[in-house]
């Protein structure tokens, strides 16, 4: 028999019975579009973590104060990094763009009659623009005198601008931070949400303005917990961070037996999430595999089914002058057709759904070309590896014996 | 005149091994020629069925020579004999055998899907399909579907797929046997037309009155041939013996 002539019998015989072969289908559907979406996300996360590389800025140092005390008890002074710090680091340490710290608050914020609840009130020096590398749009960001005198100045995020200002350019108007009055002295270019961070719904003003007004001096008082340093380039990253190891320790008189702060990289901070994306996507793909094999199995036992109730038209194709290969590749085909059906609708499924998800779902996907052969060649696998069985059952049947079965 | 078609020589097949072996065909000799009608009779464990098997080549002999139509079938393996089953034999069997989703023109083209090799195409197969319809006298119901037609006319459709590959022989399995009176005579006219057009027939049955049409009797018992060359008429007193008695 012909291959074209297996081909329309074996989707005749399907045909037979279509609520049955759908729902075989449906193990198939769901393992194809599973293995798409779980790559789909999986690969949505790596790019989330590339956006935040980006976003923090390239060849970060992050000095982190360990906040103890040197001494026991209550009155031995606290090893931490001050404001000041932040200048002789510029000056010392060579191979950086840029230093700087952040000390955040929360506060209502006023202006032009409106009041914006609980916004993030960022801290930050003149280096910030440099290490996030991140612009202002209109007027001008805080510069080292702003930190010198705390002055009463505020740069605005993109959102926040538009929100309180609308059309109105807000550089010169004022803004008023829980209850201290602001000039707002620049506008923020517009970055989005990178992370877990909505850039442009954050005000930026001096740090010294919220050690003096937003923090209480008994929590930390001016001590910096986080100083960040930018590196010009990957090639001195190590060099950049043994001149920090020294010059941090002369600052704070501390030894290496106990520093008083840690160094990470934002490599090291990569390496991690990233190795934890990769478990994540192993897991979900061993899920979807798994998926896979389970709707392998349902299209198996519909098979044995199926060779079962059809035992006697078996024998009488037999009797007609099947071969027993004929029989094989007619049962064999329905197997394959079954899952390569299911293959295709669960490629439209998984593509379907990553969309869905991307648009109304809280998770970013980002499509993997390739797992699209990759899921139905598996789907096709799948439908030969399980319809080997029962199709070589149907093949060994005794015509004589088929024939009389009722 | 000889023209033998079937050649059976020490025909012997024997179910199971050892101590529980047992012997359903023991050294059978027969020949049928060409353009015979022959029928084969017997009481239920006579062999008549594994004879018939074999003869369908479904099934191989233990011992002994089948030759049909010239060539040795008797150790053939499952592929060969599904190409001779293909080629030579036309099946007709008691509970007609169509299949139930496919039309009557669908049912009679089964054999020509698995003779590819015959070149030709399916709209040929279509209209030879139609051609043998016709010739068993259902050309107005070519598309009707096996539970639309009667008794009589399935087993005529299964008489034209019986056709279709202009077979050697065909081998009817009790063709009547599900058929009331007048519909076995229908279809007894039709084997009789075919006959007289040239075809070779071999049919079991065990109604004498069906086996009257035949022109010899192939009478077997416990796997032997016990009479054959003669018409039924001649073996009433062998089949009521075999019967207890009755008719």
């Amino acid at each position: 028999m012909s291959f074209s002539k297996t081909l329309k019998v074996a989707w005749e015989g399907l045909m037979m019975n279509k609520v049955r072969s759908f729902l075989t289908t449906l193990g198939v559907i769901i393992g194809v579009a599973a293995v798409i979406i779980m790559l789909a996300v999986s690969a949505g996360a790596e790019a989330d973590i590339a956006d935040q590389i980006n976003a923090l800025g390239a060849n970060l140092i992050m000095v982190m104060s360990s906040m103890q005390r040197a001494g026991p008890g209550m009155g031995g002074s606290s090893v931490s990094l001050k404001y000041s710090d932040l200048t002789t680091i510029r000056n010392n340490i060579t191979g950086i763009n840029g230093v700087s710290a952040e000390q955040n608050s929360t506060q209502d914020v006023k202006g032009n009659g409106t009041t914006l609840s609980d916004i993030a009130i960022v801290g930050t020096t003149s280096g910030f623009v440099d290490v996030h590398e991140y612009n202002v749009e209109k007027g001008r960001f805080i510069t080292d005198q702003d930190n010198d005198r705390a002055n009463k100045i505020a740069v605005l995020g993109y959102d926040i601008a538009q929100e309180l200002f609308g059309d109105v350019n807000p550089v010169g108007q004022s803004v008023t931070l829980g209850t201290v009055k602001c000039t707002v002295v620049g506008v923020m270019e517009e970055k989005g949400v990178v992370g877990t961070t909505d850039y442009d719904n954050r005000v930026y003003v001096p740090i010294t303005l919220v050690f003096k007004k937003f923090v209480n001096a008994r929590f930390g008082g001016t001590a910096l917990r986080v100083v960040y340093v930018s590196a010009e380039s990957k090639e001195v990253m190590d060099s950049v961070m043994e001149q920090l190891n020294t010059l941090l320790m002369q600052i704070l008189g501390t030894d290496e037996t106990s520093p008083g702060f840690t160094m990470t990289t934002q490599d090291s901070i990569i390496d991690m999430r990233a190795s934890t994306t990769e478990t994540f996507r192993n897991l979900l793909s061993w899920v979807a595999a798994v998926s896979l094999v389970v709707g392998g199995i349902g299209i198996m036992n519909i098979m044995l089914v199926s060779v079962t109730e059809r035992t006697r038209e078996i024998g009488l194709r037999q009797a007609l002058g099947a071969r027993p290969r004929d029989v094989q590749l007619q049962f064999l085909l329905e197997a394959v057709m079954l899952s390569l059906v299911g293959g295709l609708v669960g490629v439209l499924a998984g593509v379907g759904g990553s969309w869905l998800f991307n648009e109304f779902g809280s998770m970013r996907t980002e499509l993997v070309v390739s797992s699209i052969p990759l899921a139905f060649g598996a789907a096709a696998v799948v439908g030969i590896f399980f319809g080997y069985y029962p199709a070589t059952q149907a093949a060994k049947l005794d015509p004589i014996v088929a024939l009389r079965r009722e | 005149m000889s023209d033998p078609l079937i050649e059976v020589y020490g025909l012997t097949k024997v179910y199971g091994k050892g101590t529980v072996a047992v012997s359903a065909l023991r050294e059978i000799n027969a020949i049928v020629e060409k353009g015979e009608f022959v029928a084969i009779m017997g009481p239920s464990g006579s062999g008549k069925s594994t004879f018939m098997n074999i003869l369908g080549c479904l099934d191989r002999p233990t011992e002994g020579t089948y030759i049909l139509d010239g060539e040795d079938v008797s150790q053939l393996s499952r592929n060969e004999l599904a190409r001779v089953r293909n080629r030579k034999i036309g099946f007709v069997f008691q509970s007609y055998n169509l299949l139930p989703r496919l039309d009557a023109v669908k049912n009679v083209m089964l054999p020509l899907l698995y003779n590819s090799e015959n070149g030709r195409s399916d709209a040929e197969h279509r209209q030879q399909a139609v051609a043998a319809l016709e010739a068993v006298g259902l050309g107005e119901r070519m598309h009707h579907k096996p539970n639309e037609l009667s008794g009589g006319q399935q087993q005529r459709v299964a008489i034209a797929r019986a056709l279709i590959n202009a077979p050697a022989i065909i081998l009817a399995d009790e063709p009547t046997g599900n058929l009331d009176t007048r519909s076995s005579e229908e279809i007894m006219q039709l084997l009789h037309q075919l006959h007289k057009q040239g075809a070779t027939l071999v049919m079991v049955t065990h109604e004498l009155d069906i086996a009257e049409h035949a022109d010899r009797v192939i009478y077997l018992r416990d796997g032997e041939i016990i009479s054959d060359k003669l018409h039924a008429s001649k073996i009433v007193d062998l089949h009521n013996g075999d019967n207890g008695g009755g008719k």
